[in-house]
């Protein structure tokens, strides 16, 4: 299709949609929903859910309604890597820690899940010892043990079996030299990783010191899996739950069901109300459609979270009665840029500096969607919902957060370049955002006569073969390369380190982390994770937000935000800030 | 006639075996040619915390540091002889004929086919049949009453369904039918007819017409083109002076003269819509072999892409087969050699 027929077809795709969500929305579709008699609704009304519970209710029966526009990386709670995945694992599987499921920043406290409390830690913070609770038992009837903590911990370390999942243990724990897993290393002796010296402890042994090890213990890969009934790659579609829900008629790529496990005792369970009876998923769902269904009342959750499409987003916002049942979450994620001083003359802080002052902050904003499917302005590299985030704005952008076009203009002749340079900026050919935000860009430095080119590349090697790469980058002038993270989880190490450890970037290439080569933040981060002290370890990280943003390697654009629509059936009703979504452990259904 | 179709059937094979490696060079070889290292693919299929360990030994067990002739062979030995695949616990057989295992979801490729086809045969065959029913109905209405309010607003409708799309006329669909007014089933509803006939067609009733929407209008201008053509032919003529019945002239002697090219279009479109309705599959969000293949694309899931281009070719070359079969019937000068 040439350009002017593909540009037709996009406008009639969204005419289709936008009559399509006229007709749905007309259907009816009031907010809120219906009352449960008795109980007494929070306020409702637009971004609600966002720090409270709407539609509140402990009625147990009925069932949710999922649908997912693509499909689970793997529902291997071992290797599973998805913002909404791991949110949903908590459904049919018990970490040792979890979030807690409660709206707005209480719901990024960790709370022992498994555990019987959080882990004890040694002086040195390199030993971590959990007791697990007793009688919690898999759908099968057996016990959960501490070996089988342990297992699932150790089948997760094998990359080759799974490739895709997080790979912290690996980097943390003690484990023997050469050692690949459970399958291909069966009778290695891994008690200098993991100890399990009763049934119900569980003792981790770091080769560094690790503060913040409650938040390593929250993810899924701590979800107990029997030995004897693991199956490798194949786990994903033969999962045995831990958890009050397990699965049933799963059907790989189309759809799955959640029902009751009947051995999850509730006695076992503080966390979990497990109200509904069942939970019917759906993938590989046309995403405009999942937006009419919800609308209509057909379907409860797009189970992705990350927001309603351009055709419904304009429908949701201009209808007042749609917006008052849509709120709109942070997301824990930051789109911004990375300025890279590998890269003449932008090895000069000041010649950096200019591009922090000169680009219109607004730009960047309308270009990732604008405020309401974008994103708030982004002053720092720690957005406002993880722990340890301090405001500052080092390079303000004007009263109307165009750009400050003087203090770009000064800086440049501080770096003797007081008539502009030239230099290419990087991003993803399949994302229409960021090449809009490279044209904002381009657009915006031109004011000061920095005259950008702009570099599609591909978005599957990106970061190992092209903007990731630092040979490349240097070879091919990339001074600027639209970047962004979303963290593992709410907290400064999950943010940061990632981003701003000089350590991650590797001569191959591939790490996320671009531009920030800066000895001393590396040291800040190791100390940080020396620190026991939560409050004090957040301080620390805000320190190292600071520092790196001194250095301006990095234009922070958006903190990342979506709109979502409420269910019309569901209630509990709320958004957890370790997600930024929908939390869907808590969620009822009224029918 | 039979030395024919087994002459076409080898062909078939031989075509078969053409379309694989041409479709294994695009995606295995052509990403080398443009630099492409054994790493370089492999990224595609691990997490973004892999590190060069993961993805070295992704590569390996892609097959990716073997030659692509070793890689191809590989593929093909297993569609003959079967293969193994490790999944990490133990080792599993894919029996013949084994299309590989995805890179993305590690399940087995022709069984996941085979689970998919019938999604798609259930959209192609009931859209198929409504727009040609209604296709050649009105286009052989319109050829008879040329100039008449009827025709003018048949091929004004007609030229509506030829030029909105799918996803168009598919979402609008299902708002109003679907979700306002709750006679048609939503999207994703795919009943199996040997589960039940009745929901069968109720869940594809909607996908049936709006394809067919597409489809029918095309049908309706050509067969009154072809009417139009026939009906000033001198046999027609002499038909009537005969004294034919008019209803016999026009069925038995001018639609069977202008079904030729419909014939042939027919094939052809189910042919290549039964490899894959892609835009019906993913408006309505069904699982069927068009959706797979686009998944598989979107995803770069090679074993998946090569499975649903052989078979969407298979599909093709067969009904290609099936419409020259038909022309002999339809059209008595025509000699199949």
């Amino acid at each position: 299709m040439n350009q002017s027929r593909s540009g037709r077809a996009r406008g009639l795709a969204a005419v289709g949609v936008s009559a399509a969500l006229l007709l749905a929305a007309c259907g009816g579709g009031g907010p809120g929903g219906e009352q449960v008699p008795g109980t007494q609704a929070s306020a409702s009304g637009f971004n609600a859910a966002s720090t409270g519970v709407v539609n509140p209710s402990d009625k147990k029966g009925g069932t949710l309604k999922f649908a997912n526009p693509g499909d689970w990386d793997t529902l291997d709670p071992g290797e599973t890597y998805y913002a909404y995945a791991w949110d949903f694992a908590r459904l049919y599987g018990r970490s040792l820690m979890m979030f807690k499921a409660a709206p707005g920043k209480e719901g990024n406290q960790l709370v022992p899940d498994l555990a019987e409390g959080p882990g004890e830690a040694s002086s040195d913070a390199k030993t971590w010892t959990y007791k697990l609770r007793q009688g919690v038992k898999f759908e099968d009837g057996t016990e959960v043990t501490s070996a089988d903590v342990k297992y699932a911990i150790l089948r997760s370390t094998d990359k080759e079996t799974f490739p895709n999942g997080p790979a912290y243990w690996e980097g943390i724990l003690d484990l023997p030299a050469g050692y690949k897993g459970p399958y291909k290393s069966p009778s290695a002796n891994t008690d200098s990783a993991i100890e399990t010296p009763d049934k119900y402890t569980i003792v981790f042994h770091s080769k560094a010191p690790f503060a913040a090890f409650d938040y390593l213990t929250q993810q899924p890969n701590t979800m107990p899996v029997p030995k004897d009934k693991d199956t490798g790659a194949k786990y994903r579609n033969t999962i045995v739950s831990s958890g009050p829900y397990k699965f049933a008629d799963l059907q790989p790529g189309k759809s799955f069901n959640l029902v009751r496990n009947d051995q999850w005792d509730p006695a076992t369970d503080p966390n979990r109300k497990a109200l509904p009876d069942r939970i019917e998923v759906s993938l590989n769902v046309n995403a405009d459609d999942i937006d009419n269904r919800i609308i209509s009342g057909d379907l409860d959750v797009d189970i992705a979270g990350t927001g309603v499409q351009p055709a419904a987003l304009s429908q949701v916002l201009q209808d007042p009665n749609l917006k008052e049942n849509a709120d709109n979450p942070l997301a824990v994620r930051n789109w911004y840029t990375s300025i890279n001083p590998t890269v003449a003359p932008l090895d000069t802080i000041e010649c950096r500096k200019a591009i922090m002052y000169a680009m219109d902050h607004t730009g960047y904003q309308t270009a990732y969607g604008g405020q309401f499917a974008g994103g708030d302005l982004a002053t720092t590299i720690l957005p406002p919902n993880v722990p340890g985030y301090t405001a500052f704005d080092l390079y303000p952008s004007g009263p109307d957060h165009k750009g400050d076009l003087e203090a770009a203009k000064k800086s440049l002749e501080a770096c003797g370049q007081p008539n502009g340079f030239e230099t290419n900026i990087a991003y993803r050919a399949e994302r229409p955002k960021e090449k809009a935000t490279a044209e904002a860009f381009q657009q915006a430095l031109a004011r000061v006569g920095i005259k950008l080119t702009l570099k599609p590349y591909p978005q599957g090697d990106y970061f190992s073969s092209y903007a990731g790469n630092p040979q490349y980058v240097v070879k091919n002038k990339l001074g600027l390369a639209l970047n962004g993270w979303g963290a593992d989880w709410p907290d400064g190490f999950g943010f940061l380190s990632q981003i701003v450890d000089s350590r991650v970037i590797r001569p191959a290439g591939g790490s996320s982390n671009t531009s920030v080569r800066i000895p001393e933040v590396d040291q800040m981060l190791d100390q940080a994770l020396t620190e026991l002290d939560t409050d004090k370890r957040n301080q620390m990280w805000g320190e190292i937000d600071k520092r790196v943003m001194e250095e301006a390697v990095i234009y922070p654009g958006v903190y990342s935000k979506a709109l979502l629509v409420r269910s019309k059936n569901a209630t509990n009703i709320f958004v957890t800030d370790a997600f930024g979504m929908y939390d869907y452990l808590g969620m009822g259904a009224q029918k | 006639m039979f030395a024919y179709i087994v002459r076409r059937l080898l062909w078939a094979v031989v075509l078969m075996f053409v379309l694989s490696v041409v479709t294994f060079s695009i995606f295995y070889v052509v990403p080398r040619l443009a630099g492409a290292s054994p790493e370089t693919l492999a990224t595609r299929y691990v997490g973004r915390a892999a590190t060069e360990e993961t993805v070295h030994l992704t590569a390996e067990r892609l097959g990716f540091y073997d030659p692509v002739p070793v890689q191809y062979w590989n593929w093909i030995k297993g569609v003959f002889t079967g293969a193994e695949y490790d999944y990490g616990a133990g080792v599993e057989t894919c029996p013949a004929p084994c299309l590989g295992y995805s890179f993305i979801t590690r399940q087995a490729v022709w069984p996941e086919l085979l689970d998919r086809a019938p999604v798609t045969i259930s959209l192609v065959i009931g859209a198929s049949l409504i727009w040609l029913i209604a296709g050649v109905s009105v286009g052989v209405i319109s050829a008879l009453r040329r100039g008449t309010v009827f025709d003018r607003g048949a091929m004004g409708v007609a030229l509506a369904g030829v030029s909105l799309p799918i996803f168009f006329t598919g979402l609008v669909g299902l708002a109003f039918f679907s979700y306002r007014l709750n006679i048609t089933a939503p999207g994703g509803q795919f009943v199996p007819f040997s589960e039940n006939p009745a929901m069968w067609a109720y869940s594809l009733l909607l996908p049936w017409i709006t394809l067919s929407f597409l489809f029918s209008a095309q049908y309706a201008r050509l067969t009154r083109a072809g009417m139009l053509e026939t009906m000033s032919e001198d046999y027609i003529r002499t038909a009537r002076a005969k004294g034919l019945p008019e209803q016999k002239v026009i069925l038995k002697h001018a639609l069977r003269g202008a079904l030729t090219p419909v014939v042939t279009i027919f094939g052809l479109d189910v042919g290549l819509l039964l490899g894959g309705a892609v835009l019906t599959e993913k408006t309505f969000s069904l699982n069927g072999l068009g959706k797979y293949g686009y998944d598989a694309i979107v995803t770069g899931d090679l074993p998946k892409i090569l499975g649903v281009t052989l078979v969407a070719g298979f599909f093709v070359i067969i009904a290609n087969l099936i419409v020259d079969l038909l022309y002999g019937v339809i059209d008595p000068r025509v000699r199949l050699e």
